[in-house]
């Protein structure tokens, strides 16, 4: 367990290191939720009895989504690991006495945290201050909120199983660019990345809701504003919990398969 | 005719260092610090002249390169190169020079050589005649016939050398700044590049600004060195010059049979084995026939070797002796 | 033209990796696509917003994103402006006896970005028909001069971008609201984000100049040769985006970094 911490702490401050680059991300994502949140305002004012969420559940849904970005973006990848695997620097990694699956998954999270807790605050607190109707609200409950943080980690988890398959993909592909496109597309949108599930038409929405990418940021911001509550939250999170299991034991499977392969053919 | 006069330049650049707690600080207050890249820097170059500039890595070797190219403004201080000012007046300035940097390739990764050179022509507008005249020219000294055809991308590093130097000289320049143009290559494209640059500069009379690591480079090519550490120049002279101020010892390598020899009066040993004997001496003291007869009255020596300083451990004890 | 010959060698490079040239023209159709389809799934459920319809909004997504594809294309020299610093490019960039601009664009000419630009025609195809437009030569000018002057628009952005590039190394990353979330909530005719958003979308970053305003013209909520020519106004924008890359650049000369 040391070493994925001593692990975790090296790529945690290399990620701090980049100070600019966080304050542009911060008054980027900002400026982003602001707009998105200014579009479904009109559709709101458009007709409100269409609108499938109370609108205050968007405005915390969204600017939940920018300041969690760094944890739930489906298209963000780590480039050494492509280069890595189509490199054949893989067999190195192999050397090591440590897990690969672990070892990327680990790598992958911690870049994740550390970019999203630089971000997250100063979202966060802007959020709780800007004018109605745009303001962020508190979760309904205390209960709901400890829902809400054990589906944080629990999407992580989703999102960072997702993204080795793609990688793992490459061993077979060995060029990344394809799939990691269409992957990252598909994932985000049937997230609720661009548009939120409850808005999606009632026809494809059936089967949306328990794909995996619905464990994914849909499940712990709708769980936050209290769009999903109680029972159908419990259930959510063991959803997540199923998906998570599900991709991990797939990815380290397929992982395996793929180092035989690698290793077979002399990386 | 290159001129620089009293040029000098610093930088402010953030302080980093290593470990979370470092991180976490950096966040809310970074420190900067003052680099004195250049002081005071002057020299002379005239037309045709081969100059080896060198010192150690940080030394303010590619600082006074960008301000000769026109990249970079000095802080105070002259600099004119052929009648201008080399930022006042860019464009017209680096049409007259040609400039290798050894690690990064001017060629366009993907198309063949070829295709490189002509859009170079069109960029430096170069007319028909001169370019085919040129490109022939450049091709037979290079022998690079072969390599026309094929992308940049699948050249062997010594066979892209020698385009990237035919691609900085496809417009004739007048001076040629080569940075570090004999890096990572092989012994045999070494040669090949040093024997190019020397007819280079004896047949079409080009000024060559040669920074390099490679001592072999120094002693092969130029006559004259100048030499800078922590933005000063240091030394500006011949390769002899630079002998004598090294005082030059000699070493005398002996292998012999029979017990250790004692030894002579004005030496100094840099290696004792069994068997081998390295020393060291000071000519004033001690001339070297001297000191084979006294050793080799002692033991039965089988082989002797005498070496000079290499250009190589000169410098080093240079760069020793200003603390660099 | 010495432009055309840098377009012929960056299309043979591009082309000795036909795969992925491709899929990256296929992944860039379908970033856009998804975002159509969020669009679509809004006005499945919502028949207008701010009085317009979904055929109406798809002139609006269309024209935008084929501005945009066009100012990508072409200016991806100065989007990857960065790298070119960080990798020394730009010196090389510098010992050459052209004109500092004309080298960035150049130097990176990326075709692939065209993916956009296919998507814009598909939908362009669909909606001007389908938007209720009377067509006349005067709204077809109007509609030409929005993809010409949006693309002018988005190129300044860009070099914009590229001259912050000069001041910082990182954190470029909120220029990006201008420029991806230009073509992004451009989707959505600019009065919709409200008074506010509008004018400074007018005033400051002309990007409401090429959209809202001659959209009015053509589906008649507006006359006038002001809503018509509106976009010509956005070009204004060049002379300060000029301006402040000449700053940059004087900046970058005195520091080398």
């Amino acid at each position: 367990m040391k070493k994925y911490q001593a692990l975790f702490t090296i790529r945690f401050s290399s990620g701090l290191q980049y100070r600019a680059a966080a304050l542009g991300g911060i008054a980027t994502q900002f400026a982003w939720g602001f707009m998105e949140l200014l579009a479904f305002l009109a559709f709101y004012k458009a007709n409100p009895g269409a609108y499938p969420m109370e609108f205050s559940q968007t405005v915390s849904y969204i600017w939940l989504q920018q300041a969690f970005l760094a944890l739930f973006m489906t298209w963000f990848y780590e480039q050494d690991i492509f280069e890595t695997i189509t490199s054949g620097a893989v067999a190195y990694e192999l050397v090591r006495p440590i897990d690969l699956y672990n070892r990327w998954f680990c790598h992958s999270a911690a870049n994740r945290l550390a970019r999203a807790v630089l971000r997250c605050f100063p979202i966060l607190l802007v959020a709780f201050i800007v004018p109605e109707p745009l303001r962020m609200s508190l979760p309904p409950d205390l209960g709901q909120f400890g829902l809400f943080m054990i589906s944080v980690p629990l999407s992580l988890g989703v999102v960072v199983a997702f993204t080795m398959l793609v990688y793992i993909s490459v061993f077979f592909t060995l060029s990344p660019i394809g799939v990691r496109i269409v992957a990252a597309l598909l994932a985000d949108f049937l997230a609720g990345g661009i548009v939120p599930l409850p808005f999606f038409p009632d026809v494809v929405r059936g089967v949306v809701e328990i794909l995996p990418f619905a464990a994914m940021q849909n499940m712990p911001l709708r769980i936050y504003s209290g769009h999903i509550s109680g029972a159908a939250a419990v259930r959510g999170l063991f959803l997540q919990a199923f998906w998570f299991v599900i991709l991990v034991v797939l990815g380290k499977l397929w992982m395996k398969l793929a180092l035989r392969r690698a290793v077979v053919q002399g990386g | 005719m290159i001129e620089l006069k009293g040029i000098s330049k610093s930088f402010r650049v953030a302080k980093r260092e290593a470990g979370l707690k470092e991180a976490v600080k950096a966040l809310f207050a970074r420190q900067h610090e003052t680099v004195h890249a250049l002081q005071d820097v002057s020299f002379t170059i005239g037309d045709g002249e081969m100059v080896g500039y060198i010192g150690p890595n940080g030394a303010g070797k590619s600082t006074t390169i960008k301000i000769m190219c026109g990249i970079l403004h000095p802080d105070s201080g002259g600099c004119v190169i052929n009648g201008r000012v080399p930022w006042r007046d860019r464009v017209a300035h680096v049409r007259d020079i040609g400039v290798v940097f050894g690690q990064r390739s001017q060629l366009w990764w993907d198309v063949p050589v070829a295709d490189s050179f002509a859009l170079l022509k069109d960029i430096y507008k170069v007319s028909d005649a001169d370019y085919r005249r040129s490109l022939s020219e450049l091709t037979e000294l290079l022998d690079l016939k072969e390599l026309l055809k094929t992308p940049a991308r699948s050249l062997s590093l010594g066979q892209r050398m020698r385009c990237e130097l035919a691609a900085s000289l496809i417009h004739d320049p007048k001076i040629l700044f080569l940075d570090e143009p004999t890096i990572g290559l092989d012994a045999v494209s070494k040669i090949a590049v040093r024997q190019f640059i020397k007819k280079l500069n004896q047949e079409r009379g080009t000024t060559v600004i040669l920074t390099t690591h490679d001592m072999q480079d120094i002693e092969a090519l130029t006559e004259r060195i100048i030499l800078i550490g922590k933005g000063r120049i240091l030394l500006d002279g011949s390769l002899q010059e630079l002998k004598r101020r090294s005082a030059s010892q000699k070493r005398i390598t002996f292998e012999y049979n029979g017990p250790e020899p004692s030894l002579p009066a004005g030496t100094k040993v840099i290696e004792r084995g069994p068997h081998r004997l390295v020393i060291e001496l000071e000519k004033e003291w001690l001339s070297v026939s001297e000191a084979i007869a006294q050793i080799s009255a002692q033991v039965d020596v089988v082989d002797i070797s005498v070496t000079g300083m290499s250009a190589e451990e000169m410098v080093a004890q240079l760069y020793r002796e200003y603390a660099l | 033209m010495l432009y055309l010959k840098f377009v012929s060698i960056h299309l043979k490079s591009q082309m000795q990796y036909k795969t992925s040239f491709f899929l990256t023209i296929l992944g860039q159709f379908l970033a856009s696509f998804t975002a159509l389809l969020g669009v679509w799934f809004m006005f499945e459920r919502f028949p207008e917003v701010e009085g317009f319809t979904f055929p109406e909004v798809l002139l609006c997504v269309a024209t935008v994103l084929l501005a945009f594809s066009l100012a990508e294309c072409f200016g991806r020299g100065l989007d990857q402006f960065p790298q070119l610093i960080s990798n020394g490019m730009f010196d090389r960039i510098l010992v050459r006896p052209r004109s500092a601009v004309f080298q960035v664009l150049t130097a990176r000419i990326d075709f692939s970005r065209l993916g956009r630009f296919v998507q814009a025609v598909l939908v362009f195809a669909y909606a001007i028909p389908a938007s209720g437009v009377q067509w006349s030569w005067d709204k077809i000018l109007t509609l030409i001069l929005m993809v010409v002057c949006g693309s002018i628009v988005f190129f300044c952005l860009f070099m914009v971008y590229a001259g912050f590039a000069f001041f910082f190394v990182e954190g470029l990353e909120f220029m990006n609201i201008f420029t991806d979330g230009g073509r992004e909530f451009g989707r959505y005719p600019f009065a919709v984000y409200g008074e506010k958003v509008l004018k400074f979308l007018t005033y400051v970053i002309p990007l409401a100049l090429f959209q809202y305003y001659p959209l009015l013209y053509l589906l008649d909520r507006e006359q006038g040769l002001l809503f018509m020519l509106s976009p010509l106004g956005g070009l204004l924008f060049a002379v300060p985006a000029y301006l402040f890359w000449h700053l940059g650049l004087r900046r970058y000369v005195s520091t080398g970094s």
